[in-house]
């Protein structure tokens, strides 16, 4: 037992000097954007009611906008727009129209910013479908993800276009685009709507009853998006089969997939190198309980190499799975070569006779010429499916994760031994040697002294 | 000199050998368990996906506030060796206003998104309508060195852990939660059984990616840095880098497999001597010091 701890005790003394495998870095391409950001909230009628603690919600949603105005950290362009706050009307054509940005997206100039929350006057009708498009649009496209925060009241009464729609809509062009809700109502339609707007598009969906709740939360998010926003993907649409597949290099990549639909990627790799995949589909939109992913890697002559698979049901986010893929033994190298170099389908014959047992499988190699890399296709397919009237299209966003690291190779069997079995059986050895020899010497003496 | 001198000394020469044995695995014995982390500051944030996970160290408290239905995301560190233990607390929203039943739920992953299973811990714990807290656990697998890329064990790289609520009434949603979370790690037994390590830890990429138009610069702009390293190691490689380079791939790495062969060895040679001796015609226990 003793020896046994003492064992650890030096490996894990050895160990420490080795460097430990880090997390990730953060923000690994330098941008100089700032943080985009949007804060959109409803001046609707309904935000008169006093039910927050005897203060109007609108009173509460004031208060703490002035907080988060005053805790905004330098480099974060915050923008505020407002709906329903113009028109008290009752056409509902022009009502629907009623929406205004009143900070524009930059940094923030605190006093401007806080004379114009403090004119707010709930007025009148909640254009969130069209709240959003305009706010997506103050936000601009660029290389970083943008965020909205969403703070309402009450559902919108100005649908079609259902705002959830509208935010599912949004999120699949280009620019990364996260809307996080905030209702300030504990309504069941608010609460579906808000939800299934904060789903579409990967963000979250928070009540908040009191200003100071309100305040802590947009500042949460503010505070989030600024460790984060820099990362995002690159965007890529796959293809139906391999031959046409964009050639992917290492890094984060986003696409789309419809139901059951099959998207198509290449990675070019060398001999020596180690493909690693990761591939996560979000679910934006309600789908049956049941469902799968199934991430492959196939060889370009249609064999498959290594899959990785999940399943699952209920209530998540994303369903994600990965793999891992080198190049092992020579002959398995040497086929892929053989149709990387695109020679003519003759060689087809050729494989056979290898693997009726010719020797020498690295002919192709024998030239000196390094050949090409191979490629490496991977399959990301899906086994979702729609539930209620969600439709399919935009498809489901995926996130593609792709890294080309060196190989490991197969360890050979350690040639040293470990356990108390191994001891038991080493000292046995000893003591039969030692017997054996002390009996061999007896009878050498013997033989010996006798002649 | 006399036979039992001659007997003294060998089996003192046996125990000396044995001793020195001993006194070899067990200098070392300073380093006992795994390098404590120096006490830290309480994490207070939470990713929302797994390229926005918030770092956390082993042993680093973590404690959020949360809306009910986030899904939240830490990555820690895993080292060959190690088994990691996650164990949280959500503090959940004032019963009143509360409907019903939740179930929470710790997901683990590794670097590459694939799901690990637990070995123990509540991995999905139901708080009931009256509950004010839920406590969740997962104990995950040993970390193993190296492991076939067709297989799905556990290996040394970033782990992701994902805390959310998995099944709730639809009017809790939104509602403010509490959460704590710590990871610890347990680093015992051998950390590479069978031999082998893992050239690069599963620590996944979070740079954009780019999309290539030949395959030729895909290779060469995928990891461009380690060609050129390989070239400059190839380069000035002297003889004498040979030669280590030749044992290093021949002899395995610092193992326990070291001390338990070597004093396999001492144990051998040990009853060896033992061995010899027993066929030594016993003296006659007559006399005193009858040996002359």
């Amino acid at each position: 037992m003793i020896i046994r701890r003492t064992a650890q005790a030096v490996l894990i003394g050895l160990l420490g000097v080795i460097i430990l495998p880090g997390t990730p870095p953060a923000g690994a391409d330098e941008t100089t954007e700032n943080l985009r950001m949007q804060l959109v909230l409803d001046v609707s009628g309904s935000m008169r009611e006093p039910d927050m603690n005897g203060q109007t919600r609108m009173a509460v949603a004031q208060r703490a906008f002035n907080e988060v105005v005053d805790a905004v950290p330098a480099g974060t362009d915050l923008g505020i727009r407002v709906l329903g706050a113009t028109y008290p009307g009752d056409d509902k054509a022009l009502g629907c129209q009623d929406t205004q940005q009143i900070v524009p997206v930059g940094p923030v100039d605190r006093d401007q910013a806080k004379a114009a929350i403090a004119s707010l006057r709930p007025t009148g009708f909640t254009p969130i479908g069209l709240a959003l498009r305009e706010a997506a649009k103050d936000l601009g496209s660029g290389e970083t993800a943008r965020r909205i925060v969403l703070i309402t009241d009450g559902e919108d009464t100005c649908a079609p276009p259902d705002p959830c729609d509208v935010a599912r809509e949004l999120a699949a062009q280009g620019t990364r685009l996260i809307v996080d809700t905030l209702g300030l109502t504990l309504d069941d339609k608010v609460r579906q709507q808000l939800v299934c707007i904060a789903g579409a598009t990967g963000g979250t969906y928070t009540t908040a009853q009191s200003a100071d709740q309100l305040a802590d939360r947009i500042n949460q998010l503010v505070d989030r998006a600024q460790d984060t926003y820099t990362q995002t993907p690159e965007l890529v649409t796959g293809s139906t089969d391999c031959t046409a597949a964009p050639l992917l290099a290492a890094g984060v990549y986003t696409d789309r997939e419809r139901f059951e639909e099959h998207r198509w990627y290449r990675v070019p790799i060398r001999a020596d190198q180690e493909l690693r995949a990761s591939v996560s589909i979000a679910l934006d939109r309600p789908v049956n309980r049941d469902y799968g992913i199934l991430l492959r890697a196939v060889h370009p002559n249609g064999r498959e190499l290594v899959r990785g698979t999940d399943a699952g049901s209920g209530r998540t986010d994303v369903l994600s799975t990965g793999l891992r893929w080198s190049a092992g033994p020579e002959d398995d190298r040497t086929d892929g070569t053989d149709q990387a170099d695109g020679t003519d389908r003759a060689d087809d014959t050729d494989g056979t006779a290898d693997l009726a047992g010719t020797p020498s499988a690295a002919v192709p190699t024998a030239a000196g010429v390094e050949p090409p890399p191979a490629e490496v296709c991977l399959v990301v397919s899906n086994s979702f499916a729609a539930a209620g009237a969600a439709g399919d299209a935009p498809g489901m966003p995926i996130e593609l994760t792709v890294d080309l690291v060196a190989a490991s190779p197969t360890p050979e069997s350690p040639g040293l031994g470990r356990g108390w079995l191994l001891l038991i059986v080493l000292s046995l050895a000893g003591l039969v040697t030692g017997v054996l020899a002390g009996w061999l010497t007896r009878w050498w003496t013997t033989v010996w002294k006798e002649s | 000199m006399t036979r039992r001198t001659f007997r003294l000394t060998r089996t003192g020469l046996a125990v000396g050998a044995a001793g020195a044995a001993v006194l070899l695995v067990a200098t070392p014995a300073a380093a006992d368990g795994p390098t404590p982390a120096p006490a830290e500051a309480t994490l207070t944030k939470a990713g929302t996906s797994f390229l926005t996970a918030a770092a956390v160290h082993i042993d680093q408290p973590v404690r959020v506030s949360a809306a009910t239905g986030e899904y939240l995301y830490w990555s820690f560190p895993a080292q060959a060796g190690q088994t990691s233990s996650i164990a949280a607390t959500v503090t959940l929203a004032d019963p009143a206003t509360r409907s019903g039943a939740s179930t929470w739920t710790i997901d683990v992953f590794d670097g590459l998104r694939r799901r690990q299973p637990c070995t123990a811990g509540m991995q999905a714990p139901v708080g009931s309508a009256t509950d004010r807290q839920v406590q969740a656990g997962c104990v995950l697998r040993q970390v193993r060195a190296w492991a076939e890329p067709w297989s799905a064990d556990p290996l040394p790289g970033t782990y992701y852990v994902r805390l959310s609520v998995t099944d709730l009434p639809e009017q809790d949603l939104g509602l403010p939660v509490q959460v704590e979370l710590r990871v610890s790690a347990d680093v015992s037994g051998d950390t590479s059984p069978e031999g082998g390590r893992l050239e690069a830890p599963l620590t996944p990429t979070v740079r954009q990616g780019a999309v290539l138009t030949s395959a030729a610069d895909g290779t060469d702009t995928a990891d461009g840095t380690d060609t050129a390293d390989a070239a400059g190691q190839v380069s000035e490689e002297s003889w004498w880098d040979g030669v280590v380079g030749w044992f290093s791939g021949w002899l395995p790495g610092l193992t326990s497999r070291w001390i338990w062969t070597v004093a396999g060895g001492v144990l051998a040679a040990v009853g060896g001597v033992v061995g010899f001796g027993l066929t030594r015609r016993p003296r006659p226990r007559t006399g005193p010091a009858a040996a002359g």
